[in-house]
């Protein structure tokens, strides 16, 4: 009898839990979406890791913005029309952020080059 | 030729110390002046960014009132987000109510997490500027305005494009650059 009332209790217990699944889902996406939010009056900080003024209202608004239904990009979009692309960790590519996003593949070939001459001339 | 060894090795010590007293008073210079700086990094925005639509209720009304409710009969709009316990809101206080002579101007404040009784003693200690007065508890209202913090200033045309924002607070300067913009 114990066994059965502990079984179902057990049950009972995990049926509620899919009734959070949503919530959950909302909760990681929201942590995602803040750890890639500059905080821009803290240095250094993300929106997650910050506890300011900014921050707080900031986690507020994108939790509205998850239950309006807006996905990740759309959200980052319009915080970039709000703040700029600063708000966002991930840089686009552009004209002013080319070098950036350029260099590592140069300096990767040129590398690459200088590696294979130096093999070549072992040979 | 002894002395002129430790007269040589005095001079190069007083060489190398002065030297450290120098670069010693050079860093507290670049550090005391930098200290006033904002460290606070705004990019250039899009010039004529249109505002966003709020919802909100009136600080001593605690009537409902839209955006729309708002921005309907004046030339230019300066939007005031301040907050009671904000120091800086209290040295740009004064330029506030010079805007508020200005007829073409319609002056809006945004009461930025603060308590309402401390923000209308605040008012009626230091004077009302604004025209209306809205509240915004939670900080969602001036995040989607795209502010900042306390103080900030948001100059909007009659068209409800933002000409001109100003993170921190007001001085002689800014002052006289929206009056130009005005003019």
């Amino acid at each position: 009898m114990k066994i059965k009332i502990f079984f179902l209790i057990l049950i009972a217990m995990l049926s509620f839990k899919c009734l959070f699944a949503n919530e959950q889902n909302n909760k990681i996406l929201k942590n995602k979406i803040l750890k890639n939010i500059r905080c821009l009056i803290c240095q250094g900080q993300s929106v997650y890791d910050s506890q300011s003024d900014f921050a707080m209202s900031m986690k507020l608004v994108v939790d509205q913005k998850i239950t309006e239904g807006l996905s990740e990009n759309q959200i980052y979009d319009y915080l970039k029309i709000q703040y700029g692309e600063w708000i966002s960790y991930d840089p686009e590519f552009n004209k002013k952020t080319y070098i950036l996003w350029g260099m590592p593949i140069l300096l990767f070939l040129v590398g690459g080059v200088l590696v294979l001459r130096k093999l070549i001339v072992i040979k | 030729m002894e002395f002129i060894a430790y007269l040589e090795k005095i001079m190069k010590n007083k060489i190398l110390l002065s030297f450290a007293i120098f670069f010693l008073i050079f860093c507290f210079i670049l550090l005391f002046k930098s200290l006033n700086n904002s460290n606070i990094y705004v990019p250039e925005s899009i010039s004529e960014k249109p505002l966003t639509n709020f919802n909100s209720q009136d600080l001593f009304s605690n009537k409902k009132i839209s955006s729309d409710q708002i921005f309907i009969d004046s030339e230019f709009y300066i939007l005031n987000i301040w907050a009671s316990w904000c120091l800086p809101c209290r040295t740009e206080h004064h330029y506030l109510m010079e805007f508020s002579k200005n007829p073409s101007i319609k002056l809006i404040g945004l009461n930025y997490k603060d308590k309402p009784n401390s923000a209308k003693s605040f008012i009626g200690k230091f004077g009302n500027p604004y025209s209306i007065n809205i509240v915004d508890l939670n900080g969602t209202i001036s995040i989607k305005l795209g502010a900042y913090g306390v103080p900030e200033t948001f100059l909007i045309n009659n068209e409800r494009k933002i000409i001109k924002k100003i993170v921190g607070p007001l001085n002689k300067e800014l002052v006289k650059e929206i009056n130009l913009i005005i003019k």
